[in-house]
């Protein structure tokens, strides 16, 4: 049956966007009443910035310091360390498919790495007929291709595990996913090179941070499509993202697309590093642990409206999100503003691309009395984002990492919009 | 021959022309890489993996490891691996299926050469690769010792830490490549 509160998508544009700019400063004030008071600039008054010329041309431009709010957020690190944690992604301040660079979120484990790419190398050996090593004018000259995909923290939207709902914002939630176009050498080539064994099953990761952060890759995955990126969003990497070259797997879990990349070994049975074994495993409610847990599950959330923004009273809004899975193409989100009883396709934002943040939007109007919205993403491989209760049902409350259930934001009657369990 | 099997001969003779002239394959690279020579491997490959691969020369027991952990390892890891303010390093055992799971070397890590290598890559946080190979192998005793895993007398070494079980190594299911998703 379709959501009655879901309006047909056929909507006017203009006053799509007005909705959403309102809701926006809404969430950015805190307040309730969303009325501009720029005096001396609304009609019929000229404004100012047109009596006199604007700021000179930048060789590098900034956002407008309007903006300056949207950061990345809840900056965490390890006791004692400024570099061993996470930043996340404001989600809910930003629109479209793309995360811009320097709000791409970031996990370290010792710090971002002062890397000058004439003295760095890639060193590939191992089950090679030809041990070889890479400098980074050597990578420039190599075969590039480019690839919009997400990259998502296997610990992402782990406070949801937890037992009651967190106060945190949509960004603070889910924030440990971004998305960009990454650019590099797809990592088959180099490795046709070396001239790989071919009974060679697996390959080492080493980050060149204090941390030499590494992860056994299978070789199907290094083969299939790797890429050795240099370039994020049209520039070199940033530092945090691993400069000068880091590797990216497309869909897999973040911490495999392994950062300030160093040394790639080929050998025939995982490491077993640090990270593998006792970090990213997923601890069930038996105490058992799953391991090579490497596909991020497919998951949608809603960031507009979200924890910590408030509805200015019944009528029209847009709902907006983002839907992406490890395994493919989005194929499907549904929104639900009944708490899940009922559920409309929301439409997607062209291009719906594999393995990449697809956004959905999709106009909703509220008839002023408190539900429950919620988002339902499906891939083309045909898996659905489950509802919360049997995905804890089934991995309990133990677990930290691939975390992929539907987010409910409870909306009260005043219009809060608050985190739920539902 | 198929009438197909002919043709896709044919594309691969045109195509194979066509590769040594202007329009090579999407997946050939132009050979930058130099050479790496043993030497130069052997400084960077400090990788160790569970059978003891890359384990180096070296041995440590439990009493010198204390001395190493006390002066390295204590300020971030707590007395005798009790933890604070970073991870707790030992302990734990007979928790994971309860409410406040503790996860440390001694009732998580499947592998023993994980010690190893981890300490040795990335440890103390301030200065890694700082320890002696000595000492890496007196640290890992120390901890493994700790969690009640092997004696106060073992020695680590190339040999000996390859063949440590670690207690909670059945508890591991490996789910690739059996899942897809």
């Amino acid at each position: 049956m379709p959501d009655k509160a879901i309006v047909e998508p056929a909507v006017d544009q203009s006053k799509r966007r007005f909705m959403k700019q309102s809701l926006g400063l809404i969430a950015a004030t805190g307040l309730g009443a969303g009325g501009a008071k720029e005096a001396g600039a609304a009609p019929p008054e000229v404004p100012p910035s047109m009596k006199g010329p604007g700021d000179g041309m930048s060789q590098y431009g900034s956002p407008a310091k309007y903006e300056r709010k949207v950061t990345r957020v809840l900056i965490r690190s390890q006791p004692g360390t400024t570099g061993s944690g996470a930043s996340r992604t404001p989600l809910e301040s930003l629109d479209g498919m793309i995360t811009p660079s320097g709000l791409h979120f970031e996990r370290h484990h010792s710090g971002v790495p002062d890397i000058d790419p004439d003295q760095h190398r890639l060193l590939v050996h191992g089950m090679v007929k030809r041990p070889l090593i890479f400098t980074m004018d050597a990578l420039l000259r190599y075969p590039m291709i480019s690839r919009i995909h997400f990259l998502e923290c296997s610990g992402n939207s782990q406070t949801l595990y937890q037992p009651a709902p967190p106060n945190l914002t949509a960004g603070e939630t889910h924030g440990l996913v971004s998305c960009s176009e990454w650019t590099g050498v797809p990592l088959r080539v180099l490795l046709e090179e070396a001239g790989v064994d071919g009974s060679a099953q697996w390959m080492l990761a080493e980050g060149g941070d204090s941390a030499a952060m590494s992860r056994s890759i299978p070789m199907a995955k290094a083969m299939d499509d790797a890429i050795l990126a240099l370039f994020q969003n049209g520039e070199r990497l940033r530092p945090e993202n691993g400069y000068p070259v880091r590797l990216f797997l497309p869909g897999w879990e973040g911490n495999m697309s392994v950062k300030w990349l160093r040394r790639l070994k080929i050998v025939s049975a995982p490491i077993m590093t640090k990270d593998e074994t006792s970090r990213y495993t997923d601890l069930q409610a038996d105490g058992k642990s799953l391991m090579f847990t490497y596909p991020m599950g497919v998951k949608s959330v809603i960031t507009l409206p979200s924890h910590g923004m408030t509805l200015r009273g019944a009528g029209l809004y847009q709902v907006s999100g983002i839907a992406w899975s490890g395994n493919g193409a989005i194929r499907k989100v549904e929104v639900s503003s009944d708490g899940g009883r009922t559920w409309t396709d929301a439409p997607l934002v062209a291009p719906v691309l594999p393995r990449a943040l697809t956004r959905f939007r999709l106009p909703w109007k509220w008839d002023g009395t408190a539900t429950v919205l919620k988002s339902r993403a499906t891939d083309e491989t045909g898996a659905v984002q489950p509802e919360r209760q049997p995905f804890i049902a089934e991995h309990g409350n133990n677990a930290i990492f691939h975390f992929h259930a539907i987010q409910a934001w409870g909306v009260a009657a005043n219009g809060e919009v608050k985190h739920v369990y539902a | 021959m198929s009438t197909r099997d002919l043709w896709l001969a044919l594309a691969l003779v045109v195509g194979g022309c066509a590769s040594t002239a202007m329009t090579p394959r999407a997946t050939e690279g132009p050979n930058l890489g130099s050479e790496a020579t043993p030497a130069q491997i052997a400084g960077w490959d400090i990788s160790v993996g569970p059978d003891g691969v890359g384990l180096p020369p070296g041995k440590g027991t439990s009493a010198t490891g204390a001395i190493v952990y006390e002066q390295k390892c204590q300020a971030c890891h707590g007395a005798k691996g009790g933890g604070q303010p970073n991870d707790r390093l030992v302990g734990g055992h007979g928790t994971l299926a309860s409410k406040a799971p503790v996860r440390t070397i001694g009732s998580y890590w499947p592998y023993a050469t994980t010690v190893f290598d981890y300490v040795r890559r990335s440890m103390p946080y301030i200065q890694p690769q700082s320890l002696t190979d000595n000492d890496v192998y007196a640290v890992t005793a120390y901890l493994l010792h700790l969690n009640g895993i092997i004696s106060e007398t073992d020695e680590m070494n190339a040999q000996t830490l390859p063949k440590v079980k670690m207690p909670n190594q059945p508890n591991f299911i490996i789910v690739y490549p059996s899942r897809g998703k």
